[in-house]
């Protein structure tokens, strides 16, 4: 923000926001990249772009007003704002405790470290249904948080609440692991730069190490977010399911499915990613711009 | 995740179901020549344990008379749901589901059996029947007797998604039922949205409302079948059932899938084993299973399990399940009006 000068391209061209761009054209020269290109593409096309096209294909045969009329449902608005916010919630609530973990992991060295590394993975490994049931059984009023809890009379397990605590556990592996790697490559020749110069403890993570690894923790971010909002398995086990209150868009759409609405559960469906992407796509650009924020 | 589920598309799922059966038919095939032995009952979420029992029973009989050792697989879940795999391509020989509406939607939607297919067996097609009733804590704490108790306010009834579960569909019917005797269709809808004002948790289907329940410890009284309530006792210990002064009696149907019976050559077998269900062993096994047999004998000795209660049929109090579901479940049904804010 202080320094737009440095930012233009014009004075520093590494930071281009696309260098890939420059890159892919340099790199040609090597052999194989038509035939690897063409992989690409058939690979994309099969895998993500076929799906998406029969999503995509599929609302219209409601026309554009029972779009319009599945959309203003005051219920499946209801949904998408509790699968979007808490979402969100839950990723931007990742991202600090994420980078606490991450920094702890690579700084510091300890007996148990690896165990730690490993329970991070977890919850990628477990299946969700398992990961829902085991919250449920600690967060129901009757299970040993959940009672806890339940005694300071927050309601944890369906409620908005369980939701929110689903998705932080599925959510914080992405924010952990795209910051680690990061961290560790992290110059150390910088920090020991900024010490000389009189930077004490904390302003030397504020403004040497926070800046640099900024791009990571919103990627992490967006990742956990991404996954969040698609999150079906672990949350209707902890959720309540209630319409209107704890109701996740996933759920509603298995619900349209069941009354044979397949029109309607594609028109949440896309919904949800056209949602998504606009999502992903603010934050990569606010990513780009960390970028050059950080490298300036 | 969610795009997986919502790009369902009748071709992907058929085509994924249809490797799936050429994996269970080579061996069949090859054990007795052209005659195929394998036969895929898919049934709904509380029929598990009886469907295991049978098939074992049914194996054995089979073997008896046509010396063939039979592979029976079975397929569970939300009858709905169960519905809707056999319409994308799952090859079902028969279906067990939880009611008829769900058979009609296979007849309709993907033509798999003539629509006529429940006079084809005797007693509508359903060779045992069951009734929905209330399971509440050990002791009766809070003196739920009937269905009036269920809106009184504090009261938390556990019930699974009517738009899910059929078991739920049962009792939201045999709730409307009771509350309209008296005050018709404005009470009866006054009634149900006071009704799920008391419910806390919304299970997809009704193994996840007894876990809910019993396990959880959540709500006061779960609505749930009859052969459920039996089985939350004998899993988790004592409850106690109460039969409220009226409820609804649910007919289970059982069918043929014609197209795919004929696909595989299992005609003459399934067929066998829809009569079989009709036996009096197969109806001493329902009967001990806890759901309400057609034979005379089978349900006189397990009659202790069985109160008599008034039970309105589908038939005559909602003029058949397609009115029914068109009216409560399709979407922006009675049902959906209930969760409007």
């Amino acid at each position: 923000m202080t320094d737009r000068f440095a930012a233009a391209p014009i004075v520093r061209p590494v930071t281009d926001p696309w260098p890939r761009r420059a890159r892919l054209v340099e790199h040609s020269i090597l052999p194989g990249f038509k035939l690897s290109l063409g992989i690409t593409l058939i690979y994309l096309s099969l895998i993500v772009l076929l799906p998406l096209t029969a999503l995509a294909v599929r609302p219209w045969e409601i026309g554009v007003e029972g779009i319009l009329r599945t959309l203003t449902d005051p219920r499946v608005a209801a949904a998408l704002k509790v699968s979007f916010g808490i979402s969100l919630a839950a990723a931007l609530v990742n991202a600090p405790l994420g980078l606490m973990l991450a920094w702890t992991l690579t700084r510091y060295r300890f007996p148990g470290r690896r165990i730690m590394e490993a329970l991070v993975d977890l919850p990628f490994a477990l299946p969700t249904a398992v990961a829902g049931i085991a919250l449920t059984a600690i967060y129901a009023p009757n299970g040993p948080l959940g009672a806890l809890f339940a005694k300071i009379g927050i309601k944890t397990a369906y409620s908005p609440v369980g939701i929110f605590i689903a998705l932080v556990f599925i959510g914080l592996p992405f924010v952990v692991r795209s910051i680690q790697p990061v961290l560790e490559d992290l110059d150390k020749d910088v920090e020991e730069a900024a010490q000389t110069l009189g930077a004490n403890d904390f302003q030397r993570v504020l403004h040497v190490v926070i800046p640099a690894i900024g791009p990571a923790i919103l990627s992490g971010v967006s990742l956990a977010f991404a996954r969040a909002v698609g999150e079906y398995g672990s949350v209707i086990f902890i959720a309540g399911n209630l319409p209107l209150k704890t109701e996740i868009a996933p759920l509603l759409i298995v619900i349209k499915l069941e009354e044979y609405d397949y029109a309607g559960a594609a028109t949440i469906g896309l919904a949800m990613l056209a949602i998504s992407f606009g999502a992903l796509v603010v934050m990569n650009i606010a990513q780009i711009f960390l970028a050059r924020r950080g490298r300036a | 995740m969610t795009h997986d589920l919502t790009v369902s598309r009748r071709g992907l799922l058929s085509a994924g179901a249809g490797v799936g059966a050429a994996a269970l038919l080579p061996a069949a095939a090859l054990a007795q020549g052209s005659k195929a032995t394998t036969l895929l009952n898919v049934s709904y979420d509380p029929t598990r344990e009886l469907y295991k029992e049978i098939n074992a029973a049914f194996a054995e009989y089979w073997k008896g008379r046509t010396n063939q050792v039979l592979t029976l697989n079975q397929s569970h879940g939300g009858s709905g749901k169960q519905a809707r795999s056999v319409i994308d391509g799952l090859q079902a020989d028969v279906v067990t589901l939880a009611l008829a509406a769900d058979i009609d939607e296979i007849a309709a939607r993907a033509k798999l059996l003539p629509a006529n297919w429940q006079s084809r067996l005797p007693n509508n097609s359903a060779p045992y029947t069951s009734t929905i009733v209330f399971l509440v804590r050990k002791g009766n704490p809070w003196k739920i007797r009937d269905w009036p108790d269920l809106i009184k306010p504090g009261i938390g009834v556990i019930t699974p998604n009517p738009k899910t579960s059929g078991g739920a569909r049962w009792g939201y019917l045999a709730a409307y039922a009771a509350a309209a005797k008296t005050g018709g269709d404005a009470a009866a809808q006054a009634y149900l949205a006071k009704l799920f004002k008391n419910v806390p948790v919304l299970d997809t289907g009704a193994r996840g409302s007894t876990t809910t329940f019993a396990q959880r410890k959540i709500g006061d009284v779960l609505l749930t079948w009859e052969n459920e309530a039996y089985l939350t006792i004998d899993e988790f210990g004592p409850h106690d059932i109460v039969y409220p002064s009226s409820s609804i009696l649910a007919e289970p149907s059982v069918a043929l899938v014609d197209k795919n019976v004929d696909r595989h050559g299992t005609r003459t077998l399934a067929t066998g084993y829809l009569n079989f269900l009709y036996s009096p062993r197969a109806q001493e096994i329902i009967a001990k299973h806890h759901f309400r047999p057609r034979d005379q004998a089978a349900f006189a000795r397990y009659a202790r399990y069985f109160k008599q209660i008034p039970l309105v049929t589908v038939d005559s109090a909602f003029g058949g399940w397609k009115k029914a579901q068109a009216t409560h479940f399709a979407d922006g049904g009675v049902f959906d009006r209930i969760y409007r804010p």
